[in-house]
């Protein structure tokens, strides 16, 4: 499937390949290491589509049935633009570009905040990523280290180990409290937290604990960063109400989200398709 | 290519682990260096000298020794060469830069040392680098406590001499080193059989700033916005200056620059005009560590400079010529020697003025700073160069890694981010 931007009174050629074509729809796929979201825009930016699904062990796969699901709602085959990125962006045929995750998410950021100037934190199933975005364009960012500490992943694994849902360890850790993890690594901290289940610990008290390691680890990478601006949560945490405010108290700011938090990157792939048309 | 197998099994090699080495070495030489358009002719010395490079320096090396020189293994920009070459005695460098050979390092050795340390002690005690066999005498460096305490293992199985670096750069610090210089040279008097006289050590001075002369010609043709050669081949072109003979480094690096003085003249360059220019500052990239210029130049940047051990320390700063007595040449070498700017030094705001002269020198659109996992010094000095970058509004990426493959896509996609951001 190529798409190639033309001016209109288009013409399908065969091979799926069409020429002269008004672009109608810009399309972000952003495929990451635990979901893959896809936004589909019109020529205003505006979101006409939200896709998510599980990326799953293929990448290869994954991008497939994203473009069946873009087929079935008329997106594909047609005029249209693709933008690739995240950790599997290279895993997508029929992507026209591939942009790196960190300037999607902080232009996608700025569309859905509705400002040029702010620090997104991403907190991504495998990587956390902090960026500051002035007048629109990214001047500095962090990402954590390979470990998947201060990650998505972390809090996945503790929650799994604690038999609770992501959501309801957030919920429960509201109520704990006089426990800490000190353990930064993953596989060190479950093991703290098997502790504290065998030291009859409550729950609540695990989860909080679970959940200030992430937000420390967080707060000290922000440390080396521009924070007097909008700063917003992003990515698959962005709906974890108590995490957005721990956060907020750590870094002695007020954090924003939206539920279209963890379309971010996709969004911010599909403003790029629609930039470069 | 021609068979060294014979040379390697005198040399004592582990034969069977070497040959896996072998096999791995050309598919990355094409990857990295034959892959690249439009590369600049005279890099037909540096492609030959790679693709045997366990082969025709060495047996060089050795026909010298038949003759009855000596040859001195290094591991530092610190140690001075033109001490050995005045003694008649061949300097090597000896740094490891391969993942291959870091489990043989892990074996006496701490995990949590620099990769580097590891590998160079893992080329010794694994027997698989003929240079490591073929050095009569090791010298090393108080540069790292990781360094100085591999040194202790490496001394029982090679002769090994250590050079006292300072920690500070006053006035006394560089009379220490003048001493150090002076001490050495007793040493490789006594090893090599040979007087160093103050003719001897000014040839010697005099060769080894020819060399400097002919790296800093190449090197400024990087200046030009018309960039006549990647970031790559240069980075290979210093690597192999550590093994050269120095008389043939310089005219190789001279016909390289000839070369690439034409090529600005014509406008010929290897990238276009928009393509953001990188300078890379950090820890050294031995042989074969090609993995960060890899990844800057297959993500739509180009390096432009290294203000590293391998890049500007190796070269800038001349030695005073005009010495006549050996006390003086001595003196002469240590306020040369003594202006590298190291992060074992402190203060070392050196490199940070270093930096923030080469940014401007090469036109950088922005800087790579890159450490050896743990490298605790540079680690430690990224906040103060990143903040002092950052200040002169110069972009700066800080990154940390090993000779693993195993984060190449996480920095594929910090470079790739870092470059997007510069426009």
């Amino acid at each position: 499937m190529v798409c190639l931007p033309r001016n209109q009174g288009s013409k399908y050629t065969g091979n799926g390949v069409y020429y002269n074509m008004e672009i109608t729809n810009y399309v972000g796929i952003d495929i990451g290491s635990t979901c893959s979201k896809t936004i589909v825009m019109d020529g205003d930016g505006t979101i006409r589509h939200r896709l998510l699904r599980p990326t799953g062990w293929s990448s290869v796969d994954t991008a497939s049935s994203i473009r069946e699901e873009l087929k079935e709602l008329g997106v594909l085959p047609g005029s249209c633009r693709v933008v690739s990125t995240g950790y599997g962006r290279a895993a997508v045929p029929y992507a026209d570009k591939n942009v790196t995750e960190i300037t999607c998410h902080a232009k996608g950021a700025c569309h859905i905040f509705g400002t040029d100037h702010l620090t997104v934190i991403d907190i991504g199933g495998q990587d956390t990523k902090l960026i500051v975005v002035q007048g629109g364009q990214v001047t500095d960012f962090l990402m954590n280290d390979k470990c998947s500490a201060g990650t998505g992943r972390f809090l996945e694994v503790m929650a799994n180990t604690l038999s609770m849902r992501l959501e309801e360890l957030c919920e429960l850790a509201g109520k704990g409290g006089g426990v800490s993890i000190s353990s930064m690594c993953t596989v060190f901290a479950e093991s703290e937290v098997i502790g504290l289940i065998g030291k009859g610990e409550k729950r609540e008290n695990i989860a909080y604990a679970v959940v200030h390691s992430i937000v420390q680890k967080v707060a000290s990478q922000a440390g080396r960063l521009k924070l007097d601006q909008t700063v917003c949560l992003t990515g698959g945490l962005c709906e974890l109400p108590y995490l957005r405010e721990q956060l907020g108290k750590a870094l002695k700011c007020h954090v924003v989200s939206s539920p279209d938090g963890r379309y971010a990157g996709a969004a911010g792939a599909a403003l790029s398709a629609l930039k470069s048309s | 290519m021609a068979d060294y197998r014979q040379m390697w099994q005198e040399l004592g090699m582990d034969m069977e682990n070497h040959d896996n080495l072998c096999q791995v070495l050309p598919t990355a030489v094409g990857d990295v260096f034959l892959s690249q358009e439009n590369r600049p002719k005279a890099m037909d010395f540096w492609d030959l000298v790679i693709s045997e490079v366990h082969g025709i320096r060495p047996a060089e090396l050795i026909e010298e020794q038949k003759k009855g020189r000596k040859v001195f293994g290094t591991f530092c920009v610190y140690v001075p060469d033109e001490v050995v070459i005045a003694a008649n005695g061949i300097v090597t460098g000896l740094c490891g830069g391969s993942q291959f050979w870091v489990p043989d390092g892990e074996k006496v050795l701490p995990k949590s040392t620099c990769p580097l340390v590891k590998a160079s002690v893992g080329a010794r005690l694994g027997r698989t680098c003929p240079f490591f066999r073929i050095a009569d005498m090791y010298v090393g460096e108080t540069t790292c406590d990781g360094k100085k305490k591999a040194y202790e293992i490496l001394g029982e199985d090679v002769p090994m001499y250590v050079m006292d670096v300072p920690q500070m750069k006053r006035e006394k610090d560089i009379l220490k080193w003048k001493d150090e210089i002076a001490e050495f040279a007793k040493k490789v008097e006594e090893f090599t059989g040979n007087a160093i006289t103050p003719e001897k050590l000014a040839e010697a001075i005099h060769l080894v700033n020819e060399k400097r002369k002919a790296m800093q010609r190449v090197y400024d043709c990087r200046k030009s916005k018309c960039l006549p050669i990647s970031g790559r081949d240069t980075l290979l072109m210093t690597q192999i200056s550590f093994f050269d003979d120095p008389a043939r480094c310089a005219q190789m690096c001279n016909r390289l620059a000839d070369e690439l003085e034409q090529r600005i003249k014509d406008g010929v360059s290897v990238v276009s005009e928009d393509t953001k220019r990188i300078l890379v500052t950090g820890t050294p990239l031995a042989v074969p560590n090609w993995k960060l210029h890899n990844i800057i130049e297959t993500s739509g940047a180009a390096v432009v400079c290294e203000e590293m051990c391998t890049g500007t320390r190796y070269f800038e700063n001349l030695v005073d010529e005009s010495q006549t007595t050996l006390d003086g040449q001595f003196m002469a070498l240590s306020e040369r020697y003594m202006k590298t700017n190291c992060a074992c030094f402190t203060p070392n705001t050196g490199r940070i003025d270093d930096l923030l002269r080469l940014a401007k020198e090469y036109q950088v659109d922005g800087v790579i700073d890159c450490s050896l996992k743990f490298c605790c010094l540079y680690d430690t000095e990224k906040y103060s160069v990143s903040r002092a970058l950052k200040e002169a509004g110069i972009p700066v990426l800080s990154l940390e890694t090993d000779y693993e493959d195993a984060d190449a896509g996480q920095l594929r996609t910090r470079i790739g981010a870092f470059i997007e951001m510069l426009g």
